[in-house]
């Protein structure tokens, strides 16, 4: 019976899941599904995890030198940091979009006025003065009585 | 034909110029439709002159058709719900655009006093301040001041923002004011989302606005029921104390308006 831990194998499975992790995200950039700006978070932390699955003794180097005595640990801190940013990035970004939301829902809600306003000018010019081979009334969509 | 037009709208824009201010009365309106047609009659009543201008933020009663078939009133209808703030915002806009001299907040409702309007409109011709706020309490006179738990909360922005921008003013909540060109303009572009009173001023205050308070009694609300109530009140206090503070400590807005 050999009980010790084959310790290569999870290395193995780490660089394979930290390739793959890097690929997919490198295919969701060539697709367009992920804008470059958004991506660079996430490429520098699998491109992070990349190169502490090739390094082994990186994270024990990591952990003595901030002062964890468990280096394990240090790989969870990494990995909360990681979720930690791209989190925030996440909340930052909405804020943007929330106030670029409001921006375009004011400018529509006067533009439809304006739209009305403008409409009921043309019926009412009509009225007074047909012209009706111009067409601007059917331009304008403003139904004849 | 358009030179035409132009022609006539500056006639007449100098002949309503010679009458003196041009008012635009922002009334900010969700679901409203039983208070609107009152709170509109109210305005046209005592302000015969001045424009309405009917802020509907998606509600799904008939707000919007009510309001502009009273004939009075100018309707802008928002296609999503963007709260109090984004809505009197949009009214700022449309005052900033059109050229308005001063620009009235008067909630749909019907808790403010169209009567009133007048006594806001003197410290801005006299050109004593910018923003003039109707307060329930910078005198002791009669009229609806609120709960009990309200009134503590407004003690409380009166002791923040008294202490942040060193002018008293009573009645942070009051939705009710009235805002010369500047401030307009100022707003157009930078006013607070969720519930803005209590922001506007410290915002207003950094960047050197002047204020002046008027007493203006309330009514209790006509129908419907407050946009804040329960742990909303909670979650209210907190997040505008937090804004506040913000704006506090954010620099005075730099970018010059157009």
């Amino acid at each position: 019976m050999n009980n010790t831990v084959n310790i290569d194998i999870i290395q193995y499975i780490a660089i394979l899941g930290s390739v793959v992790f890097l690929v997919f995200i490198i295919e969701l950039v060539r697709k367009k599904t992920l804008k470059e700006a958004y991506s660079l978070l996430w490429f520098f932390f699998a491109l992070l995890f990349f190169c502490l699955s090739i390094w082994r003794q990186g994270l024990e180097v990591f952990s003595r030198l901030v002062g964890i005595a468990y280096p394990p640990a240090a790989l969870f801190l990494v990995l909360l940091l990681a979720l930690f940013f791209i989190l925030i990035q996440f909340s930052v970004i909405i804020s943007g979009l929330s106030e670029h939301n409001k921006t375009l829902v004011q400018e529509m809600g006067l533009m439809k006025l304006e739209v009305e306003t403008l409409k009921n000018m043309i019926k009412s010019k009509h009225r007074t003065q047909p012209i009706k081979k111009s067409g601007l009334l059917k331009k304008a969509g403003v139904r004849e009585k | 034909m358009k030179l035409k037009w132009s022609r006539k709208s500056q006639v007449l824009k100098i002949k309503s110029k010679k009458r003196g201010l041009e008012i635009l009365v922002i009334v900010p309106a969700y679901n409203e439709e039983k208070a609107i047609v009152g709170v509109i009659q109210d305005i046209k009543q005592h302000e015969p002159d001045a424009d309405i201008l009917v802020i509907n933020d998606n509600s799904w009663d008939n707000t919007s058709d009510t309001a502009g078939n009273t004939g009075a009133a100018t309707v802008i209808d928002l296609p999503v719900n963007l709260g109090i703030g984004g809505a009197v915002q949009t009214g700022f806009l449309y005052a900033q655009r059109k050229g308005y001299d001063v620009a009235i907040q008067f909630d749909g409702d019907g808790q403010h006093k169209a009567e009133e309007i007048k006594n806001l409109l003197v410290p801005l011709a006299k050109n004593e301040a910018d923003v003039v706020i109707g307060s329930r309490f910078c005198e002791k006179r009669p009229g609806f001041k609120s709960s009990f738990t309200r009134r503590i909360g407004i003690k409380l922005f009166e002791i923040i923002n008294t202490c942040l921008i060193k002018s008293k003013i009573t009645d942070n909540t009051s939705g009710f004011r009235a805002y010369n060109q500047r401030a307009i303009s100022f707003l157009a572009h930078n006013y607070p989302s969720d519930y803005p009173e209590p922001e506007a001023i410290i915002l207003l205050g950094k960047n050197g606005f002047r204020f002046q308070e008027v007493f203006t009694p309330m009514r209790k609300r006509l129908s419907g029921s407050s946009s804040i109530s329960g742990l909303k009140s909670a979650y209210y206090m907190v997040k505008v104390i937090l804004a506040v503070l913000m704006n506090f400590i954010r620099p005075a807005v730099t970018k010059r308006i157009k």
